[in-house]
């Protein structure tokens, strides 16, 4: 084994990061930051929701709040969170020293801090941030947009180029730094739907930077791609913003399959019930997800061909989905389950995801969406898939790998309380948001009619409490880094399973310097 | 920024009576739609058929969640290890796999074929009676009545909540946002067809009773339809995130009787009222118009708002000549939110707005403009 130098020293241990386990840490550190400030956003709405009447913000900053809040959940929070873990733990489970592009990997990081500064400071600039929408659909966003959303472009691109070079690096890393031994299908399926989201990410984030770049042309070098006064097509915009929108969310919960496969096993001290069957669900999925994306605009006036075609294509994703679900659940069964904190979020998961992929199935019946489309039906149906969906899976990854990251065990009375108010919080915010959908309550309002008030109100406590919860695990997880017990084990978990339990724990700055043999 | 020491008073003081309003019987709505949970089928054949369609979905989502549920509840309190329970080691099962894949198919499949038989209902526009120009304005609608028989006029629905109850205290207030200074009406057992098309923005026409929502595209006419089976006053809002005042532009519809409906059209048509009206009239009148139309960008005091839309209070255009307040007016500013009012409203009401931004608020140009100088105006003085 060769003589390694450790890290540096103070600052420049960060800047000039090119280990995967501190640029994984500033990862997961930088979104767990980006997820409050989000947070904070979503607080701001429910209060303005509180109750019927403008008490708290103008209508114009409601709206950038709910455009803030989406595009810092989406691209700040959830993304890097999952890239962070990708970067931790990847090499890790297949036996790798390292990333195999270190020093992308720290530009890939470094560039995020930049791109949402730049996004966020369109709040104090004149006209306010953006206030368009996280789906910022022209000509609102061009034409009528406020003079952010130059900022807003070049932030977009930022973040886009930082995930297109993440996804590069894993999908290198996995193709040439497997241990020897270890075939593709015997990579732990965390790798497995990371390398999915990977090619994912690279199809269509270049999609998205097409549709800003139309946006700053129509904006500033007047051309009308998007204003039908200048032959342009307002309905493009949405073709091509949902061709990069639907994967997006695929992204966004496929590493969260991941990282659900990863510890149900664990916890049910049982091996995954069908993997094959799970590896051909998540490329099914992510094959399906490419061909669905006008479902987003069953109400833009398509011809009734299309509607039918995505409305088919659409209900389908139901199988695979299906598909998994019942493969957690046989896992499960005959195994002998304990109830750590991970395995607790990992259940809200299965219990929440599904509800979730139920209204999914909902929303796909063309005729019946016209009436749930952009209410707070469509709100509640991307919250418990969102949220209770990659949120929670999250929290159980941070949970169930923090003593091998860290070497201390977290407090589990605290851990199974959080779970408990997050879960309660959670449902109380968002189960009655499907009422007020269907009764009509439209989405991105910043004031209601009466008959909405009493359900509002539920959410608002609910969403109190659930923003509440999360300080609670901010807590927990600085608590466990300076001052939790300290683990020796390597396995840490009876049940666990794979490459990374077998490095010492803590684990070291660099493991597996020499690859490991897989049987 | 946005937050005042008053607001957050507000704030604070007013949810201890909403939450002993939520848990007494005490009316902040209508008891009936107070804890609606469901969507409503509402007065038309094919809103029926959606509701159906929604329940019967809903219905077998439910059935599947009992199968996935009630097994996963009993594995989670038979199969624990503190049960004393050994964890099996096997995995796979051809059976299963193979069943859980394909039974879906033919679950899909049996939600496939109403879904398309609707969504061709929903879809035939055809052998309308009556047609409908719907056009979305930032955070208005305006109706144009296409009558076959030549008869055609149009007219703007602004909502007609005050902004004082909106910022005050809007629990009194019956059909809060959802009421418009004039709604449209429409026959019943008449098929009404909705051309849907949007002048700035993207909005959305959405009556959750009449089962229509369809997106309005500025560049792009799409159609909707309804037949409604009852009279009555059914309510929406605008579905698409339109700008500032999304939330503030409701759409109210009353379905009535032919008769009613045909006097209704006998009277809209008559021409526009040219006389002239005196000072005191156009202010008054003014007032009101520019309460519904322009307060909502401009300020209720003309102060505009910072950074966004310039305040009209002592401007250079509001108190300089009239022929560039009427080109604003009439043709408004490209490229930004000021819409060309001269296709939304008519003369008499431009007269009445323009003399009122000329002389209220301390402005001072202490001209007014009658009815016949607009259209003067807009014959030969517009591009």
């Amino acid at each position: 084994m060769g003589e390694h130098h450790g890290p540096e020293k103070g600052i420049k241990r960060w800047l000039l990061a090119t280990n995967h386990k501190d640029i994984g840490t500033m990862y997961l550190w930088f979104s767990f930051a980006m997820f409050l400030i989000g947070g904070a956003f979503a607080m701001i709405i429910r209060a303005e929701l509180f109750q019927p009447g403008m008490q708290l913000v103008e209508p114009d900053f409601f709206n950038q709040m709910t455009t803030l809040h989406g595009l810092v959940m989406v691209f700040g929070a959830i993304m890097p969170s999952f890239v962070g873990l990708a970067n931790w733990m990847i090499p890790m489970m297949i036996g790798a020293p390292d990333m195999a592009l270190p020093r992308m990997n720290n530009l890939s990081f470094w560039l995020l801090p930049f791109a949402f500064a730049v996004l966020l400071s369109s709040l104090f600039m004149e006209g306010g941030a953006p206030n368009f929408g996280w789906t910022f659909y022209a000509p609102l966003s061009t034409t009528y947009g406020p003079p952010s959303t130059t900022f807003f472009i070049f932030g977009v691109h930022i973040m886009g180029a930082s995930s297109i070079m993440g996804s590069i690096n894993i999908i290198a890393t996995v193709m040439n730094l497997r241990a020897p031994g270890m075939t593709y299908m015997k990579m732990p399926l965390f790798v497995w739907t990371w390398v999915i989201t990977a090619f994912l990410l690279i199809a269509v984030m270049p999609v998205l930077a097409g549709a800003v770049t139309m946006m700053l042309m129509d904006i500033h070098f007047g051309t009308s791609f998007f204003s039908a006064a200048g032959g342009g097509d307002p309905v493009l915009f949405q073709h091509i913003f949902w061709f990069f929108g639907h994967p997006e969310v695929y992204i966004i919960i496929l590493p969260a399959f991941g990282v659900v496969s990863e510890i149900i096993p664990t916890f049910a001290r049982k091996p995954l019930f069908g993997y094959a069957s799970m590896v051909y669900a998540t490329a099914s999925i992510a094959f399906l997800s490419f061909i669905v994306w006008a479902h987003h605009m069953y109400t833009t006036g398509m011809p009734l061909a299309g509607e039918l075609y995505f409305m088919y294509a659409t209900m389908l994703i139901a199988v695979p989905t299906g598909v998994k679900v019942f493969n957690w659940v046989a896992t499960m069964y005959d195994g002998a389950l304990t109830f750590e904190t991970p395995m607790l979020f990992c259940l809200g998961f299965l219990f929440l995801f599904t509800m979730g992929g139920f209204t999914g199935l909902m929303l796909s019946i063309a005729p019946a969406d016209f009436q749930y489309h952009d209410t707070y039906f469509v709100v509640a149906h991307f919250h418990y898939v969102m949220v209770a969906g990659a949120i929670f899976s999250m929290t159980a990854a941070v949970y169930y790998w923090l003593p091998k990251w860290c070497g201390r065990m977290y407090n589990e009375t605290l851990g199974k309380a959080q779970f408990w108010i997050s879960f309660i919080g959670f449902n109380l915010t968002f189960f009655p948001q499907h009422f007020v959908g269907l009764a009509g309550m439209p989405r991105r309002i910043p004031d209601y009619a009466l008959q909405f008030a009493d359900f509002n109100m539920m959410s608002s406590i609910g969403a109190f409490i659930y923003g509440g919860s999360q300080l609670f695990f901010l807590y927990n997880v600085i608590a466990t880094i300076r001052s939790g017990e300290k683990v020796s084990d390597d396995k840490v978990w009876e049940g666990a399973n794979g490459l990374e339990w077998t490095v010492p724990t803590p684990a070291p700055f660099h493991t597996f310097s020499t690859p490991p043999e897989v049987k | 920024m946005y937050l005042s020491v008053d607001r957050l008073k507000k704030f604070t003081f007013r949810p201890a009576l909403m939450l002993f309003v939520l848990f007494s019987t005490g009316a902040i709505a209508d008891p009936s739609q107070r804890w609606q949970l469901n969507m409503s089928p509402g007065v038309t054949e094919l809103g029926q058929k959606i509701y159906d369609l929604h329940m019967a979905v809903t219905i077998i989502c439910c059935v599947i969640a009992l199968f996935v549920f009630i097994p996963l509840t009993i594995i989670i309190v038979k199969h624990r290890k503190s049960t004393g329970k050994q964890a099996a080691t096997w995995h796979e099962n051809l059976f299963f796999e193979l069943s859980w894949t394909i039974i879906p198919f033919f679950i899909l499949g049996f939600m496939a074929y109403p879904s398309t038989m609707t969504l061709i209902e929903a879809y035939d526009t055809s052998d309308s009676d009556i047609d409908i120009l719907v056009t979305g304005y930032q955070w208005k609608w305006k109706y144009e009545y296409l009558g076959k028989d030549g008869k055609n006029f149009s007219f703007m629905s602004n909502l007609s909540t005050p902004r004082d109850v909106i910022y005050g205290d809007p629990t009194e207030r019956e059909n809060y946002l959802l009421e418009v200074d004039e709604p449209l009406l429409i026959p019943v057992n008449q098929k009404t067809r909705f051309l849907v098309t949007a002048a700035d923005v993207i909005h959305a026409w959405w009556v959750p009773d009449l089962a229509v929502k369809k997106d309005a595209t500025p560049g792009y006419i799409n159609e909707a339809y309804t037949i409604p089976t009852k009279t009555g006053t059914y309510r929406g809002q605008c579905a698409e995130l339109c700008g500032k005042d999304h939330g503030f532009m409701p759409i109210v519809v009353k379905v009535v009787e032919q008769a009613e409906f045909d006097a209704w059209v006998e009277e809209k048509s008559k021409a526009v009222d040219l006389s002239p009206k005196t000072f005191d009239e156009l202010m008054a009148l003014g007032k009101d118009l520019y309460a519904t139309n322009c307060a909502a960008c401009h300020g209720v005091n003309g102060e505009g708002i910072a950074g966004a839309f310039p305040g009209l209070k002592g401007s250079p255009i509001a108190v300089g000549d009239m022929t560039g307040h009427l080109d604003i007016v009439v043709n408004g500013k490209p490229g930004t939110a000021m819409a060309a009012y001269g296709s939304q409203l008519d003369a008499l009401k431009l007269a009445a707005i323009i003399t009122y931004e000329r002389n209220a608020w301390g402005n001072n140009a202490g001209d007014s403009v009658q009815a016949t100088d607009v259209l003067n105006y807009m014959n030969g003085g517009a591009k």
